[in-house]
């Protein structure tokens, strides 16, 4: 156990290292010129431009600027608990070169916006994908498993985009349902204009959530379907129900217990992956998180905010597929961590 | 009062290409404490008939008739509930394969106190006890610790000692082994065999055992039936089948059973694949392959009749009595010439 951890752990500064610098590699191939944008575009002087590329260090050889970068982030700082000073890396992710805001503090913003968006999403489609694929797997070809294939369908060709735009029409616009666009805090209070508080922030989340939950359900519905319509045939079912098991326990116990081990995996890379930023569905809705806040950073060409971002959804996706191995073996005994 | 009778048994599938008529007319008996082998080449039925009897064949595709009565009662028109309380307690029953059989998710011990939980109001330590007295009589080693280990952590032939104790835990009247050996190395199957013997002894359960081994069948088998081509074509006792086989299919059988005694360059076979059961021959379903065959056999399907003098050996057979036992007495004297 103790090894496996210390080999993932090695093997996530190997992805870490050479995520980051396809990152820089990227930023410094596109023809960006970020200190131009600070500068006011065509009217910038040269003074203000030289300025500018002092400061950021845009002036310097790549490497040099991805050693600094690296250098903020896991060079060593002490703080102290009760008067101990511990060492840990610095985990300082630099500032915007717009606004000069911290990244720390942006992706600390942004991160709950997606993470409550994520997993809020994920439940949606694992309740729906259970279900759906349960019960169809249960009556193949019955009206219910055809008109959730008819879903499914219609769930994995839809873009989220076009989904998100149709769902705000007709169920902001049209029907005032839902708000159209925007977020609320879940935390602050209602205050003058603004909103807040739990009810106008899962008012907000509600269609968001559900856009973001279509194309999940409809791969999870397919894939319990597939799973369970294979694990219904395996032989230890059978010898399940020669002891005289209720299908209801054949189900539970023996059915769904070997058809959900490779959902769990699933819903683990999925949601590492969703951590990193529903784009579409963020932007589609004006969602601060994540997803938003990266492509708004690359269209300012402000390279530490996406840094921050990937570097951010890199360990998500990370921590996910550890969790993901570590469940796995605890929930599989076939499997040993080694 | 059998056990267990069989009449009139037939099992169609419903497929995309047409009916399959698996089991097409099977009666037998069993009686308590009796074993009764069912012989015959992969795909003649002999699993299905039993699967059908257990009432484990897929619902959707199935279509069944006939008569199963276990102790008077019809185990193919009773409600579900009653089956079920059935299953598992007064009939049991072994798979062919014991590495896919056990749920490799639980742990051995808890598959086996699920099957005595279900039936007998016990405690969980009272099923526990049980279920390690059994892991004992089935000659598991250390079962006290065994018992908290997974299926994958077990050998196939400890696999099917586990499935072995699984179905006669709630102590069965009737255990119906589907091929049990066919899956382990000869060693273990040896000793699968001989443990299934010694424990119908201590249990007095009757056993259906289904193979197509006639080794298998002459070890353990009182009553023999043969099927072919999802029918029944002869039926007597072991000895009599060994002694007297009536039928050319049976020839066939013992033709190839393989010798440690004799030299021989090559297994005998019977020649030609099993019918398809989609569209199965006219007349004797084994016309096509049978060396023997008449006029008489392409058109009209033999009855299963009596062999005159053996009482209760039936064959289905056109071959006039002579001939049979010509032909019969000829392979047994190879037989005994290639021993000698």
């Amino acid at each position: 156990m103790l090894r496996f951890l210390i080999r993932r752990l090695l093997w996530a500064a190997v992805l870490f290292v050479s995520v980051t610098i396809v990152t820089y590699v990227i930023f410094f191939l596109a023809p960006a010129n970020p200190e131009r944008l600070i500068c006011g575009g065509q009217r910038a002087t040269t003074a203000c431009l030289n300025e500018v590329a002092d400061t950021l260090a845009l002036d310097r050889p790549i490497y040099v600027q991805y050693s600094k970068f690296l250098w903020r982030l896991v060079g060593p700082t002490t703080s102290d608990v009760a008067g101990i000073p511990i060492p840990h890396p610095r985990f300082d992710l630099g500032e915007s070169f717009i606004t000069e805001q911290s990244v720390n503090t942006i992706v600390a913003k942004a991160a709950p916006v997606t993470a409550a968006l994520v997993f809020g999403g994920a439940i949606l489609w694992l309740l729906v994908g259970l279900s759906a694929g349960i019960f169809s797997a249960l009556r193949p070809r019955s009206l219910l498993d055809r008109t959730s294939m008819v879903f499914v369908l219609i769930g994995i060709s839809a873009h989220p985009v076009w989904l998100g735009l149709i769902f705000s029409y007709f169920f902001g616009f049209k029907l005032g349902l839902t708000p159209i666009t925007g977020y609320c805090d879940f935390f602050n209070p209602a205050e003058g204009f603004g909103c807040g508080g739990p009810v106008d922030w899962a008012h907000h989340m509600v269609l968001p959530w559900i856009t973001f939950a279509i194309l999940g359900s409809a791969l999870y519905v397919r894939m319990i379907r597939a799973n369970v319509m294979d694990t219904m045939n395996e032989d230890y079912v059978r010898t399940a129900r020669a002891k005289g098991a209720p299908e209801r326990q054949v189900m539970r116990s023996h059915i769904l217990r070997n058809a959900l081990l490779p959902v769990v995996t699933m819903l683990g890379m999925d949601i590492g992956l969703g951590l990193g930023g529903a784009v579409f569905t963020e932007t589609v809705y004006s969602l601060p998180g994540l997803g938003r806040v990266a492509v708004q950073a690359v269209d300012n060409y402000d390279l530490p905010i996406v840094q921050g971002v990937v570097v951010f959804s890199t360990a998500a996706i990370i921590l996910f597929n550890l969790v993901v191995d570590v469940m796995y073996a605890w929930i599989d005994p076939r499997i040993r961590l080694e | 009062m059998a056990l267990l009778e069989v009449n009139d048994l037939r099992t169609h599938f419903r497929t995309d290409d047409g009916i399959v008529k698996a089991v097409d007319g099977v009666n037998f008996t069993v009686e308590k404490g009796q074993t009764l082998g069912i012989v015959g080449e992969s795909g003649c039925g002999k699993s299905v008939t039993c699967l059908t009897i257990m009432g484990l064949n897929p619902k959707r595709t199935s279509i069944i008739s006939g008569e199963a009565l276990f102790k008077g009662e019809d185990l193919l028109s009773m409600s579900q509930r009653r089956l079920r309380e059935i299953r598992g307690d007064d009939i049991a029953m072994i798979f062919q394969d014991p590495m896919t059989s056990l749920n490799p998710v639980h742990k051995i011990g808890k598959q086996l106190v699920e099957a005595v939980m279900l039936h007998r109001d016990v405690t969980k330590a009272g099923a526990r006890a049980r279920a390690v007295d059994l892991l004992r009589a089935v000659g598991i080693p250390r079962p006290e610790r065994r018992f908290d280990d997974y299926p994958h952590q077990f050998s196939g032939g400890m696999r099917q000692r586990v499935m072995i104790a699984m179905a006669l835990i709630n102590d069965p009247d009737l255990l119906i082994a589907d091929e049990p050996t066919t899956a382990v190395d000869v060693t273990t199957q040896a000793q699968i065999l001989r443990l299934m013997k010694q424990l119908q002894r201590e249990f007095g359960s009757a056993i259906v055992m289904i193979t197509h081994d006639l080794g298998v069948v002459a070890e353990t088998a009182d009553d023999v039936i043969v099927m072919y081509a999802s029918k029944v074509v002869e039926r007597a006792t072991v000895d009599e089948i060994f002694s007297r086989p009536r039928m050319p299919y049976t020839w066939g059988l013992l033709g190839s059973l393989p010798r440690l005694d004799a030299d021989v360059d090559r297994l005998v076979q019977i020649a030609g694949q099993p019918p398809s059961l989609l569209t199965p021959p006219n007349g004797c379903r084994f016309h096509p392959r049978c060396p023997y065959v008449m006029n008489i056999c392409r058109t009209e399907e033999p009855r299963l009749a009596p062999v005159p003098g053996a009482d209760g050996h039936l064959q289905r057979c056109h071959l006039d009595e002579e001939t049979k036992q010509r032909e019969a007495a000829k392979l047994l004297a190879a037989t005994l010439a290639d021993a000698s």
